[in-house]
């Protein structure tokens, strides 16, 4: 069942919505989700952030084309920032990545290829592509998924959802 | 040691009359003390001067030139495999070798390194020197703070030492024809197109800038190197040998400029005005030398300061 | 037949165990500096991820070959003397060379380690590769991906070493080891920084109707509307206007990539030691899929089988692949 969308349908990933929160949703209840989510990861993965050089101060946008707002992260361990924007106000920053929910969940989930992505035109970076290149072997050289200690956090709910979103995936690339 | 002028291998596909031209002009008029001879690009172009390359050897050595064979670069194919072979035998007059096959038919016998071996760092140097080297032209994209360290090293082993001063980068070499490419045919089917483009065949980038030249299988800057407000460094360093690149531009002016500035009779900035005054098809670069951007023209108080 | 080693790219300690979970005889992989071909911001091994890499590896089984295939400029040989060294108390399995200082350093200072002739020294005869042997004690050859079959099978009956080829990856069309292009635009050497197109100096820009135009430095090397796919952003994947041509043309090459599953059976009965995938600046999703598809097609044509074909598609560059010049002259 499609949600009523107040937003425009974007190209990608349909499927994908079915399983985000129907906005308008208050951004201000999802920044403290945000914030768990980053933290948690950072003091996992400490050693992510040397792959950063001088990177790690730097502002990324994420712009994930089927959501109503944008992620702005700074990858800083000592000033660590991750929150959602509101696209109207979305902030200057070094670098931008967009692209569509799944395949940026792939990429996170250490099943998606980000020159592939990018080969095919699914992924677009503007902006510092130095950070970018940095923040891409950073996360990658993380063991394990992201996207899966991220649904770990949130119990048996999350993990139900990273299921049926990767059932989605599998789906659109067959 | 009298700094020596070179008038390095022809690079493109010129008709074997406008060669033979080209030569008689530099054995007659221009002040060059070493003349490189010899197809260096593509195996498929040699047959055509091969039968005059005696008589032009022998113009130019009674001219007083010293005549130098420089090899192919590339070398894959049996026939090419076996024209390096011979070339190895040449008994009459120094080589160059482009190409580490040569080391092989080679063992112990005297030879220069040409700007494509790949000779970067003062071992390799030295390794070389003891395998029979005697001369070393540094690679185009090595720059002025390690070309002074090879050309130390290369006097300690008794060896010259040779840098391009003037004529395009040669940035590139591949197995694939480019030449061939943009008139949709394969190398084995070229008809020799390069001989259409006696400078290079220019590629521009979709917003209109001048970007590289193509010459069959290797790519070149569009500008041409000119290294001259850098020759006090030059000389300074102990560089030997001082290398132009023919382009088909009038080199016997080019030079006439060169030898005048490397004589000490005009100054450099005087060289590089005499230079400017031939209206040569292309701007200027000298990025490489200083560490930067090949395509770069950096100016010469800066980069004094920077070595 | 003896089994061909699959030789699989690490760029990251998790891409590295990726890759020897999926099945590879050997890894390759650098240090974080210019002694490597893929010096990439955040790629590559600090000495002590390398030491537990190596642990890790060899405990499964798999060897580590360890890339110092750049030119030393002069003045900077001690990077490289410190890596190659550095390799040695690590307990690297080979090391890949290019330059002949390099190479005569480890023969004199390392004998009892291997050493690889990286496709960087751009080797393509028999008589140079000859050369490397007899002076070095190079045991193996990775050839320059600008040969046919025949002519692999060809050098194979002339030369003392074990040969290595590409089978699948980035499609290199500049001989490697002989390409400034990068240098005459951006500053940074291919052969003695270790880079090819920077990303530093790499900027997209997209416009309103969603093209995306690719500059490197100063220059536009290429432009893509929006339902085009795209390549590396490297001078010889770009497209330029020429007098010969209406409109811009891929000069070099168009993006696409090497992929030679369906010619394996003939690269192992040609006498190919070793088949390498590009790749080290790639995901652990790549190499998770390239290694372990190749591990299936490698093992099927050992036991006398048809080699699966897996569908790599995805993962290539411009969506496109070819068999290069493996396959046919007409490539040239």
């Amino acid at each position: 069942m499609e949600p009523v969308t107040p937003y425009p349908p974007t190209d990608d990933n349909a499927r994908a919505r079915t399983f985000l929160p129907a906005p308008p949703l208050p951004l201000f209840l999802l920044q403290p989700v945000l914030r768990r989510i980053v933290t948690r990861i950072a003091s996992q993965n400490p050693d992510m952030f040397n792959r950063l050089g001088p990177h790690k101060s730097a502002n990324f946008i994420i712009d994930v084309t089927s959501l109503p707002f944008v992620l702005h992260l700074r990858p800083d361990p000592e000033d660590l920032l991750f929150r959602a924007v509101a696209r109207s106000r979305k902030p200057e920053a070094d670098a931008e990545i967009r692209g569509g929910f799944l395949d940026l969940l792939g990429l996170v989930d250490g099943d998606a290829d980000g020159d592939a992505l990018f080969f095919s035109r699914d992924l677009t970076i503007t902006g510092n592509t130095e950070a970018v290149v940095c923040l891409r072997n950073a996360l990658d050289d993380v063991d394990g998924s992201i996207a899966q200690s991220v649904a770990d956090m949130f119990g048996p709910p999350g993990r139900a959802m990273l299921s049926a979103l990767r059932r989605a995936s599998a789906r659109k690339k067959s | 040691m009298k700094p020596n002028l070179t008038i390095g291998p022809i690079l493109f596909h010129w008709p074997a009359e406008k060669k033979l031209e080209f030569y008689a002009r530099i054995a007659e008029e221009a002040p060059v003390d070493t003349v490189y001879l010899g197809e260096v690009v593509c195996s498929k172009r040699s047959p055509f001067f091969e039968q005059y390359y005696e008589d032009v050897a022998e113009r130019l050595t009674r001219a007083g030139k010293k005549v130098v064979f420089s090899s192919l670069a590339e070398i894959m194919l049996k026939r090419e495999r076996n024209m390096m072979a011979g070339f190895c035998e040449i008994e009459d007059h120094e080589i160059e070798i482009n190409d580490a096959s040569a080391l092989w038919h080679l063992d112990g016998h005297k030879f220069r390194v040409g700007p494509l071996m790949n000779a970067y760092n003062e071992e390799t140097l030295r390794y070389l020197a003891g395998k029979g080297a005697t001369h070393f032209a540094m690679p185009t994209e090595l720059p002025g703070s390690s070309v002074a360290i090879m050309a130390s090293a290369a006097r300690d082993v008794g060896a010259g030492s040779e840098v391009q001063v003037f004529g395009r980068a040669q940035l590139a070499l591949s197995a694939r024809c480019y030449h061939a490419r943009a008139h949709g045919r394969i190398k084995d089917n070229c008809q020799f197109v390069c001989e259409l483009d006696p400078d290079g065949m220019p590629l521009r980038t979709l917003d209109g800038n001048d970007f590289l030249a193509i010459n069959g299988i290797q790519t070149l800057s569009h500008k041409y190197i000119n290294l001259m407000a850098e020759l006090p460094q030059l000389r300074e360093m102990g560089i030997t040998h001082f290398r132009l690149v023919p382009q088909d531009v009038d080199m016997v002016a080019v030079a006439k400029i060169w030898r005048a500035a490397l004589d000490g009779v005009i100054s450099p900035e005087e060289g590089q005005k005499r230079l400017d005054a031939l209206n040569l098809p292309a701007p200027f670069a000298n990025g490489f030398w200083h560490g930067q951007a090949g395509v770069k023209k950096v100016a010469v108080e800066r980069a004094l300061a920077s070595l | 037949m003896r089994p061909p080693e699959l030789v699989c790219p690490a760029g990251t300690p998790a891409a590295m165990r990726t890759a020897v979970e999926a099945g590879a005889d050997a890894v390759y992989c650098g240090f974080q500096n210019a002694t490597n071909a893929r010096n990439f911001p955040g790629l590559n091994f600090t000495p002590g991820e390398l030491e537990r890499a190596i642990r890790h590896a060899h405990e499964n089984g798999t060897k580590v070959l360890l890339a110092i295939n750049t030119f030393p400029p002069a003045g900077k040989v001690d990077l490289w003397r410190d890596a190659v060294d550095l390799g040695a108390r690590l307990g690297v399995d080979a090391y890949i060379v290019a330059d002949i200082g390099v190479a005569d350093y480890i023969a004199r200072n390392h004998p009892d380690i291997r050493l690889h002739l990286s496709v960087q020294a751009a080797a393509s005869s028999p008589e140079a590769i000859k050369w490397y042997c007899r002076e070095f004690g190079v045991k193996r050859v990775v050839l320059p991906r600008i040969l046919t079959v025949s002519e692999i099978k060809a050098i194979a009956r002339e030369i003392p070493c074990e040969i290595e080829t590409f089978i699948f990856g980035n499609h290199g069309l500049m001989v490697e080891g002989r390409c400034s292009l990068t240098n005459y635009i951006t500053g940074q050497s291919t052969n003695y920084d270790g880079v090819c197109s920077p990303a530093a100096d790499v900027e997209y820009r997209r416009d309103e109707e969603g093209n995306l135009s690719t500059r490197l430095g100063d220059f536009t090397i290429d432009c893509f509307s929006c339902n085009e796919t795209a390549g590396y952003p490297t001078i010889c994947k770009g497209r330029y206007l020429t007098p010969a041509r209406n409109e811009g043309y891929y000069a070099f090459e168009e993006p696409i990539s090497l992929n030679l599953s369906s010619l394996l059976p003939d690269l192992m009965a040609a006498g190919v030691n070793a088949l390498k995938i590009e790749g080290r600046q790639r995901s652990r999703a790549y190499v998770k899929n390239v290694v372990s598809s190749f591990r299936k097609a490698v093992d099927a044509i050992m036991a006398g089988e048809e080699p699966p074909l897996a569908d790599l598609i995805a993962l290539t560059e411009g969506q496109k692949q070819t068999e290069g010049a493996f396959k046919s002259k007409t490539w040239r």
